[in-house]
């Protein structure tokens, strides 16, 4: 594998988890339980939306077969989508998605963070401007984990449920394969173990703050990084591509 | 005002830059002051409008009875000469 080949991938897979995650968020328009989240839970997605245009732009610019960030969302297949299992799941209810957003965006924080000293130029000002979204996604679910784990009896075993449901799909963020080992190298790049370590780290005081358990279960899920991915993302294709597969090329 | 079921409400002000005055910009609902402030913010703030946030529960806010206008309001009426319309403006002053 080619350092471009390499690079090109590492894009896809930041931007993929963007992007789908974004289109889960959306799906909460109109459905959250005050309309304050509902506004929340959107501009979260759009931040992603955002982020996914940018990496997916560049992944583009990187594979030089001119391909723009509207082909690579709208026209890659299920097993050529590289986003992290996690983000695919659906939603369920509030407390599931908090959950979720918990961990993502706690990793996010800690991987961006770390991305900001990137060697390539064009990766460390994306992640830049993605630390400062993601932070707040981050502060936005550890507030709400703490007041619904530690709310009333039925807010906390709804919190709980998430947090257990999510738990083995969440190895798969640190999973590192030839991709990381040939951009490491070069310093671009960032280093997983140590994201992993401090990921663990906070999730683990978050959850003792919301009086919630840390689940015990080591068996975790994988397959994103070969294009193996649950039963969901194809329904998830399906509804995103729907235009651009019915009217090629259709604009407005 | 009809029964509310989604938590406590908060008065949102807003200041468009730094030194300007905070501004009503709405309401929100919340049920503790870092809600009140997250909320304001994914609400208000999505279009640039603002530099800082107030939130203050509705509750705490003491408005006067529309049944008061008249002493309230009414005496200050022929008051004309307290309106600032005597003096020239100096040139070139635009924040007066």
């Amino acid at each position: 594998m080619t350092q471009q080949q390499a690079l090109y991938k590492y894009c896809l897979r930041l931007g993929d988890d963007a992007l789908i995650q974004s289109y889960r968020l959306s799906e909460w328009c109109s459905n959250a339980p005050i309309l304050e989240e509902d506004l929340a839970l959107t501009n979260f997605a759009l931040d992603m939306t955002g982020r996914a245009q940018a990496l997916l732009g560049y992944a583009g610019q990187i594979d030089g077969q001119g391909k723009t960030d509207d082909d690579l969302a709208y026209k890659r297949g299920e097993r050529q989508f590289y986003n992290h299992l996690i983000m695919e799941l659906p939603n369920g209810n509030f407390a599931t998605t908090i959950a979720r957003l918990l961990f993502t965006s706690t990793f996010e924080f800690y991987f961006y963070s770390d991305l900001m000293n990137s060697a390539d130029a064009t990766l460390a000002a994306i992640a830049a401007k993605t630390v400062k979204e993601v932070k707040y996604h981050m502060a936005h679910a550890t507030d709400w984990t703490c007041r619904l784990g530690d709310g009333t009896q039925e807010s906390h075993r709804h919190m709980q449920s998430g947090i257990d449901h999510h738990w083995m799909y969440t190895g798969e963020l640190f999973e590192t394969d030839e991709v990381d080992a040939i951009l490491q190298d070069r310093n671009i790049a960032v280093d997983m173990a140590s994201i992993q370590q401090r990921w663990h780290q906070s999730i683990t005081q978050v959850l003792k703050e919301a009086t919630l358990k840390i689940p015990a279960g080591e068996h975790m899920q994988s397959g994103s990084q070969q294009g193996i991915h649950t039963e969901y993302l194809g329904h998830i294709l399906t509804e995103m591509q729907y235009l651009q597969r019915a009217y090629p090329e259709a604009i407005w | 005002m009809a029964t509310d079921s989604q938590l406590a409400m908060w008065e949102v002000f807003m200041q468009s830059k730094p030194g300007a005055n905070y501004i009503h910009a709405g309401c929100v609902h919340a049920s503790d002051k870092k809600m009140a402030l997250q909320n304001a913010r994914d609400t208000y703030t999505r279009r640039g409008e603002g530099t800082s946030i107030w939130v203050v529960p509705s509750d705490a806010i003491v408005a006067s009875n529309p049944e008061d206008d008249d002493m309230f309001f009414d005496p200050a009426n022929d008051k004309v000469y307290r309106l600032p319309t005597f003096y020239v403006m100096p040139e070139g002053a635009k924040a007066i």
